[in-house]
């Protein structure tokens, strides 16, 4: 009777972490795309992004959801930040300018999406989706990451850190270009 | 296992891919638009993982891992834009920013 209690209680736990969590997530994305200030918009994406590392440990990946926190809401949502600042508030207003039918073309073609994505895996799946494998303890912790990424997916990891060196020399780059000023600009007649 | 089903995440991740596809398509401003991009690829990172759990292999975490690498590189070039943009004092602006001219 108690381990059926204790079952039940967990279960109900997780309901409510996950309803939590789905909640936050989705407010926080339709924040995103409608706040008219970027700097929002990015404060809306790190909560999104918390809300998301919490299912992820709903799913057991305690390693992407540490990776998630780390990285996106920590390194790159810095970066986002940095740079909104630096460019400064240019505010827009989302749904207004522009014809309204391109506004409502979006409207429908991103709404057409979501219903494709949904009846195409209902579809494919079906009631396949209702039960989970049982997973041992070690599914998703660090070790066993760091072993499938060093014997099974060594390409992957070697091609990965390739691709982002090339995106730090690109960076680079693309703002070492910008300092000089650039010839062609003045051609264009837009003098200084 | 009693907690929500696989298809419950597959829902929400499905949600977020469809707001981020919105904002990608109504918004003008490029930083927004990075913004959006995230979230596409976020929804894609959890269908992985949820797959990767009912499954009860890896190779769907892994792969989302990647992901989130690619994601990172994908902001350090785009951000890298918005700031050789910003100098030249081009407007960013999507609808602006017509032609491959810099």
């Amino acid at each position: 009777m108690t381990p059926l209690l204790a079952a039940t209680a967990g279960g109900v736990l997780v309901w409510i972490v996950w309803v939590a969590a789905g909640f936050s997530c989705l407010a926080s994305g339709i924040a995103v795309v409608s706040f008219s200030n970027p700097f929002y918009s990015a404060l809306a994406l790190i909560g999104n992004l918390g809300s998301l590392a919490v299912l992820y440990l709903l799913l057991s990946a305690e390693f992407g959801a540490a990776a998630q926190v780390l990285v996106y809401a920590g390194a790159v949502m810095v970066m986002f930040l940095f740079v909104i600042a630096y460019v400064g508030p240019r505010l827009e207003t989302p749904w207004a300018g522009g014809p309204s039918w391109q506004s409502l073309g979006a409207v429908l073609a991103a709404g057409s999406l979501l219903v494709e994505i949904v009846v195409v895996i209902g579809l494919k799946a079906g009631g396949r989706l209702s039960h989970s494998d049982r997973v041992n303890a070690t599914f998703g912790s660090p070790a066993w990451i760091g072993r499938l990424f060093l014997t099974d997916h060594l390409l992957a990891f070697e091609i990965t850190s390739i691709v982002l060196l090339i995106a730090a020399v690109g960076g680079v780059i693309l703002g070492a270009h910008a300092r000089r000023p650039a010839p062609p600009l003045e051609t264009t007649g837009e003098a200084q | 296992m009693s907690g929500p089903g696989v298809a419950w995440y597959l829902g929400i991740a499905a949600f977020l891919f469809g707001t981020g596809a919105l904002g990608v398509l109504v918004r003008r401003n490029v930083l927004i638009v990075l913004l959006s991009l995230e979230i596409m690829l976020n929804g894609a990172n959890l269908a992985l993982i949820a797959f990767s759990r009912q499954v009860g292999n890896g190779d769907g975490q892994i792969f989302a891992l990647a992901v989130m690498a690619i994601a990172a590189s994908e902001v350090c070039v785009g951000l890298g834009l918005v700031v050789a943009l910003h100098r030249r004092r081009l407007a960013l602006d999507v609808d602006t920013l017509s032609e491959l001219r810099g």
